[in-house]
């Protein structure tokens, strides 16, 4: 059975974007531990919710490249 | 559904051609927007003192003060002197970001010459930072722990500009992937109404949230290289 190039680029942008599927349970586990610690220290809030952008901003960046990558498999390919 | 950047045409400067594409029209009506603001803001400004008197100059000092303050506990108080060029940063991002809520414009973040453009400012002001403020040093964290890491640690900080653009340029790109397809999909006499609420999450949430996370990152790394122990 021969699949057909268009179809096989389908299901490569498909797979690519698939990266999502874990960065939630990341970003999650991010925004827990710092609804703990600010449960724990509620006077540094204000340092603890900027620490957890960044947190839930690098923990997402494999998602993004998965995006990327399966936006470049369907548009640029 | 085309979601490709238009362009309106091509203009030959000196022999080098530049195309008019929808990014850069959209980026100088951002500018326009900017400037007129800025010198509006000039003009009432006039009559300055040392004490603020009116509510209009008490609003402008909170505001620029709270920034101030955003950079000095993010990157450190002696980098306070980026805190106009992050200010200048901040907005433009954030205009470009919220500027998808008008129908059909295409925001200039999401084409990722515009984000890699800022995250290049950011990738220099890091090799600054850190040959003022650690000199040599910097220069040999680079072969650190051994001679052989060179490569990997310059792979390393190539990596930090890009990345850095692409979590902005994805973020935006697939907000507007997002809403074209909805208005695709909607019925005619939906269109007002059924686009509503996601424009409120792509566009303004996600839109200041990732405004935020790209400054508040750019000002962590430049304050990371230039802490000397």
């Amino acid at each position: 059975m021969s699949l057909d190039l268009e179809a096989a680029r389908l299901i490569a942008a498909a797979i690519a974007v698939l990266a999502g599927l874990i960065v939630p349970i990341g970003q999650g586990n991010v925004a827990a531990k710092a609804i703990e610690a600010i449960a724990r220290q509620p006077e540094a809030r204000g340092h603890i919710t900027s620490t957890m952008f960044i947190g839930c901003a690098l923990s997402e960046t494999s998602g993004i490249y998965g995006l990327l990558i399966s936006i470049i498999i369907l548009f640029a390919m | 559904m085309d979601f490709n950047i238009r362009n309106f045409g091509v203009v030959n400067i000196g022999g080098i051609e530049v195309w008019v594409t929808e990014t850069l029209v959209n980026t100088w009506m951002i500018m326009a927007v900017l400037v007129a603001f800025a010198i509006i803001v000039r003009v009432k400004i006039k009559k300055w003192t040392e004490v603020p008197e009116g509510k209009f100059q008490n609003t402008v000092e909170a505001i620029v003060e709270t920034f101030d303050n955003f950079v000095k506990s993010s990157a450190g108080s002696k980098l306070s002197y980026l805190g106009p060029w992050f200010f200048t940063v901040f907005c433009f991002i954030l205009l470009s970001n919220i500027s998808g809520l008008v129908y059909g414009t295409r925001p200039p973040t999401a084409d990722w010459a515009c984000t890699f453009a800022f995250a290049l400012a950011t990738f220099f002001l890091i090799q600054y930072a850190g040959l003022r403020y650690q000199g040599t040093k910097y220069l040999k964290s680079f072969i650190e722990p051994v001679v052989f890491f060179f490569p990997l640690n310059v792979i390393g900080e190539l990596a930090r500009p890009i990345s850095l653009s692409f979590r902005l340029f994805g973020n935006l790109l697939a907000g507007m992937l997002l809403m074209t397809m909805l208005y695709e999909m909607t019925p005619i006499f939906l269109k007002f109404l059924v686009p509503v609420p996601l424009h409120i999450y792509f566009d303004l949430v996600a839109g200041i949230l990732q405004t935020y996370v790209f400054c508040i990152l750019s000002l962590s790394f430049i304050g990371a290289v230039a802490e000397t122990e």
